[in-house]
């Protein structure tokens, strides 16, 4: 089958963000396809890679970027949404006189047809959130 | 409609200004309108307030949002399906809802209403259809 995984919670603060991780992990280790990880609300803060928890705790940016590399996974953090919290690339900083970026390793900005594309594609929709 | 659109619906569980789930639910609802699949909105919980006519943010220092509800019916979000045990619980009636209406391009432009009051059953029923639902 293949999923869409929507994440609408920021990491930490909320669950969804790991049960969204361990999910996509588990439907990949079921042989399953993922189609998408769409990230919205509060979600694109699982794409900034200034996070820095403390060190005997789970670095989920870092843990989403390991999993992405691994299984070729496409993460899109939504723009509109990003841009709000503060979540920018090289490409949005410059557009937006920002002195720095910070999208993290395996992350890609991009609009929420994306999402909608990805409600099409997929098998099945998954949402994340509260 | 082109064959083998998808049913997507948005359900709508929040108050307006609370929190952010109800203004960026709507942007999604709109960018989604132009990828021309069967598209629906569900009002519950408090959900059903995002629809209250005279909202008024001004003191809050707050984005007013609401006339965006009145646009849906020009992007063809024509479907505004609202629980009507939600309503009653919150002491709400049709009577306190937004008019919106779009006009029925299979009808001679007639203009019509966007909302329908439905109960939960109904609600349960238009769900199971669906196969997309993205809830905020």
């Amino acid at each position: 089958m293949k999923f869409g995984i929507l994440v609408n919670e920021g990491p930490y603060q909320h669950q969804a963000a790991d049960t969204a991780l361990n999910f996509t992990k588990a439907a990949l280790q079921k042989g399953h396809e993922i189609e998408r990880v769409f990230f919205y609300h509060d979600g694109v803060n699982n794409g900034t890679r200034l996070t820095t928890p403390p060190q005997d705790d789970r670095n989920i940016v870092k843990l989403w970027g390991e999993l992405a590399k691994e299984h070729d996974l496409d993460l899109v953090v939504c723009v509109a949404a990003a841009q709000r919290r503060g979540i920018v690339d090289q490409d949005e900083a410059k557009r937006h006189g920002k002195n720095a970026d910070n999208i993290a390793d395996g992350f890609r900005i991009s609009g929420l047809g994306q999402l909608i594309e990805m409600g099409i594609k997929s098998d099945r929709l998954m949402v994340f959130g509260d | 409609m082109g064959n083998g659109a998808k049913k997507f619906m948005y359900v709508n569980r929040r108050a307006p200004y609370g929190t952010i789930y109800a203004l960026e639910g709507l942007e999604v609802v709109l960018i989604g309108a132009a990828f021309d699949q069967d598209v629906s909105m569900a009002f519950v919980d408090d959900g059903v307030f995002q629809l209250k006519k005279g909202q008024d943010t001004g003191e809050s220092n707050m984005k007013n949002f609401s006339p965006t509800y009145h646009a849906l019916g020009d992007y063809e979000v024509t479907k505004l399906y609202v629980d009507r045990e939600s309503l009653g619980e919150r002491g709400l009636s049709q009577d306190d809802l937004m008019e919106l209406t779009y006009e029925d391009e299979d009808d001679d432009y007639k203009e019509k209403p966007s909302i329908r009051i439905v109960d939960r059953k109904e609600l349960m029923k238009l769900m199971e259809e669906q196969d997309v639902i993205l809830n905020f």
